[in-house]
């Protein structure tokens, strides 16, 4: 599904890594791995398009995700490293505004559902900002139980701020997507086990210029 | 594609509503600058009213450069601009209804207040008509091509006085036109050139800028 060739990234007058090339296909799982400041976050924002690549190119299905932007979008879901949760709003309006904006609007049961089962059934009503960082977290990743027909997760520190139950809910979820037929990209600090039958492993560090 | 707009524009509004301290902050901004002008320069009735269409268009221009610097960067800090970079529905779209909520929370009631601010300028009847008009028309072009200034500048230390730099030379003719329809009027030449003129600043605002704010925006982001 997604193919990476020969990938390099500039970062002001460094150059952070340069002959990166993978392919992934539906149900596999790429752990991005690295020393903080190794270039993840560069190389993921690539990945989704927001960031262009100093050299090499990335296909999905074939064709540059430049050349075609919106369904490519329509394909992929990002969770950055910011929640993109908004302090003056609920979670339930959180979550419903962030997928109407996504262009995946979704009924008030289905976001209820998705709250409920990432454990904030009891502070729905609640403006953001008296939420834990690890409850804004959560309502950040509750996109995610509503994304299971996407085929592509680019997933930043997703277990960052999250509890034991959190890290568990979110590992499991992740293994029914693969198991659906979806693909992962994730970085991550902890170890976490996730199942799955094609685990694959990049440390940006080998790609590093000498 | 009409519903993305309404929702942006909806949840746009709802943020407005929820920090209400900074949509008064421009407001009051606005109406100290045009109610300190006649403290200042005196009880003149005539010189009042030759300068009060200057004085309301440039304290509307300025309340208009001080608060769009805010029009995407609470967005950029939490991470949602992101997020409307990755949507299906176009970017384009995204930005128009910003903008438009954005006119709606600081432009109109630019327009509302200015016929009672033209009260303490002693402007007549029909003065005031074509000075609201002015702004009606003035203010929606303002708010567009200021859109871009805050996409250019978007994450930048100092980018208050730049997007001042960037934005201010488009906006002077809007300036020009819109102060001077009431000036024409007062001459009896008519403000129907000057209103033309504002409209058609207007409707090349509104095709141009959603793209140049879009553009600006993918830049910004990298």
């Amino acid at each position: 599904m997604l193919e990476v060739d020969q990938l390099a990234c500039m970062r002001g007058d460094a150059l952070l890594f340069r002959g990166l090339s993978f392919r992934l296909e539906g149900g596999a799982l790429l752990h991005v791995a690295g020393r903080n400041g190794a270039g993840k976050t560069s190389l993921l924002r690539m990945l989704c398009g927001l960031m262009i690549p100093e050299a090499g190119e990335i296909r999905w299905r074939g064709t540059p995700i430049r050349a075609q932007r919106e369904e490519y979008n329509g394909e992929l879901l990002y969770l950055g490293h910011a929640n993109a949760v908004k302090d003056e709003f609920s979670a339930l309006e959180n979550l419903r505004v962030a997928c109407a904006v996504a262009g995946r609007a979704v009924s008030e049961t289905q976001a209820l559902a998705a709250l409920e089962a990432i454990g904030l059934a009891h502070r729905i009503d609640l403006d953001a900002k008296h939420l834990s960082q690890g409850q804004r977290r959560r309502v950040a990743l509750a996109r995610l139980l509503l994304a299971q027909a996407i085929p592509l997760w680019i997933l930043d520190e997703p277990f960052t701020a999250l509890d034991a139950p959190a890290v568990a809910l979110l590992a499991r979820t992740l293994e029914a997507h693969l198991a659906g037929g979806g693909a992962v990209i994730y970085t991550t600090h902890q170890d976490v086990l996730i199942a799955s039958t094609s685990l694959e492993r990049i440390d940006i560090g080998e790609f590093a210029p000498c | 594609m009409l519903k993305i707009l309404i929702a942006v524009v909806r949840r746009d509004l709802l943020l407005a509503w929820r920090r209400r301290a900074d949509v008064f902050t421009t407001l009051a901004f606005f109406i100290i600058v045009a109610s300190l002008f006649p403290l200042g320069v005196g009880p003149e009735p005539n010189l009042l009213r030759t300068m009060a269409p200057g004085v309301l268009w440039v304290s509307a221009l300025l309340a208009t450069l001080l608060s769009v610097t805010r029009l995407f960067a609470a967005d950029y800090a939490d991470g949602t601009l992101e997020q409307m970079l990755l949507s299906t529905e176009p970017l384009t779209l995204i930005v128009l209804g910003k903008v438009t909520a954005y006119w709606l929370v600081t432009g109109l009631p630019l327009v509302l207040l200015a016929p009672l601010l033209g009260v303490q300028f002693d402007l007549p009847q029909g003065a005031i008509g074509v000075l609201s008009l002015s702004l009606a028309l003035g203010t929606p072009a303002l708010s567009l091509l200021g859109g871009i200034g805050a996409a250019l500048t978007l994450g930048l230390r100092g980018g208050g006085v730049l997007l001042a730099l960037l934005i201010l030379p488009l906006y002077v003719p809007i300036l020009i036109f819109g102060a001077g329809a009431v000036g024409a009027d007062a001459a009896g030449l008519g403000a129907g050139a000057h209103l033309l003129l504002l409209a058609a600043c207007f409707l090349s605002a509104l095709a141009v800028s959603p793209w140049a704010t879009a553009a600006a925006l993918r830049i910004s982001m990298e």
